[in-house]
């Protein structure tokens, strides 16, 4: 009987990890950037070529960086969720336009609508490098000093517009 | 041989020699410096292209891989050394970026792992011939066990002559 038990106990620990691993994603990777100051940056607007952007207009606010392109499909499929959460007024999207063209994007906008108080227009990707950005969309919480607080690669679900974004804005706007 | 097969003759042969002629695109490489180049790919052969994660940034053609690419050559034109390259990449990628992760307290069992592993098949392996050199050895056949078999081979070898 226990030469039956052994391979047994050793095959349920096998099926544990390999159960474990398949609910890891693998594109979901840690940012080194949390916890850091928000890499500085200064851009076009999208919708003003003559005007600029950078990430010290933000300082002393709570604000949303939102990594977006026209060309990508998830944007799209995130797009409603982030219509809601520009409704709710909790803090200010600004959107990073990634390797796009500047028509392309203002066209997108126009056709679903434009959640991000202002969009930077990051046409060659060199920002969207600065920010680790591997996978569009992704959305950065920055803090009142600059400071990242959470990162999210993917499109933004109501969960997690719900459950991560809102309740940390809350806080932070408190602290 | 009639028209219709010289013909097919010709256009297999086509066939054939076309692989020998047609070579698989390089990486573009865009930079009139060998020395930077080849330090470029060096760097770009340890860093892992993100989007497509089992790839270099030297292996991949993303438009990420690229972009990364040309953020390297850029670096090393500036004068950065190789090591401040790969930091700069840390920086924003994260260890993961690395293809040889370094070795800190969080990677310790990724590194050592495998010798501990071996360490306990040798110990388990090294228990179990003990234990089996102590057994007692099984008994010597018994004299009536020996006749038996002398027996049962001796209707083998008679039955096989008898075919």
């Amino acid at each position: 009987m226990k030469r039956f038990l052994w391979p047994l106990v050793i095959f349920a620990a096998l099926v544990v990890f390999l159960a474990i691993g398949l609910r890891l994603d693998p594109k979901q990777i840690p940012s080194p950037l949390i916890g850091k100051q928000v890499p500085a940056f200064q851009l076009t607007q999208l919708h003003v070529p003559g005007k600029k952007i950078s990430s010290a207009d933000m300082a002393g606010q709570v604000w949303l960086l939102n990594i977006w392109a026209s060309w990508c499909v998830s944007c799209r499929e995130e797009h409603p969720n982030l219509m809601e959460l520009f409704k709710l007024n909790a803090a200010p999207i600004v959107g990073l336009n990634y390797k796009d063209g500047r028509q392309d994007g203002i066209a997108w906008l126009r056709q679903f609508g434009n959640p991000y108080s202002v969009s930077a227009f990051d046409n060659n990707g060199r920002v969207g490098i600065d920010f680790g950005v591997y996978g569009v969309p992704e959305t950065f919480v920055i803090d009142k000093l600059g400071v990242i607080r959470y990162k999210h690669i993917g499109p933004l679900t109501p969960e997690v517009v719900n459950g991560k974004l809102l309740p940390l804005i809350k806080e932070l706007n408190r602290g | 041989m009639d028209k219709f097969n010289m013909h097919q003759l010709v256009l297999s042969f086509l066939l054939a020699v076309t692989p020998l002629l047609v070579n698989a695109e390089e990486a573009p490489s865009t930079g009139p410096d060998p020395i930077l180049e080849k330090r470029v790919l060096a760097i770009a052969a340890e860093l892992r292209c993100l989007v497509c994660q089992n790839q270099t940034i030297a292996d991949s053609d993303a438009a990420l891989a690229v972009d990364l690419r040309q953020q390297v050559r850029k670096k090393l034109a500036q004068g950065m050394s190789d090591r401040d390259v790969t930091d700069f990449m840390v920086e924003r990628y994260g260890d993961f970026v690395l293809y040889r992760p370094p070795v800190k307290s969080t990677t310790w069992l990724l590194w050592f792992g495998p010798f501990l592993l071996l360490a306990g098949g040798l110990i388990a392996l090294g228990l179990k011939l003990k234990r089996r050199a102590h057994t007692e050895p099984t008994a010597a056949l018994s004299e009536t066990e020996k006749r038996r078999v002398a027996t049962l081979l001796g209707t083998i070898t008679e039955s096989k002559e008898k075919t």
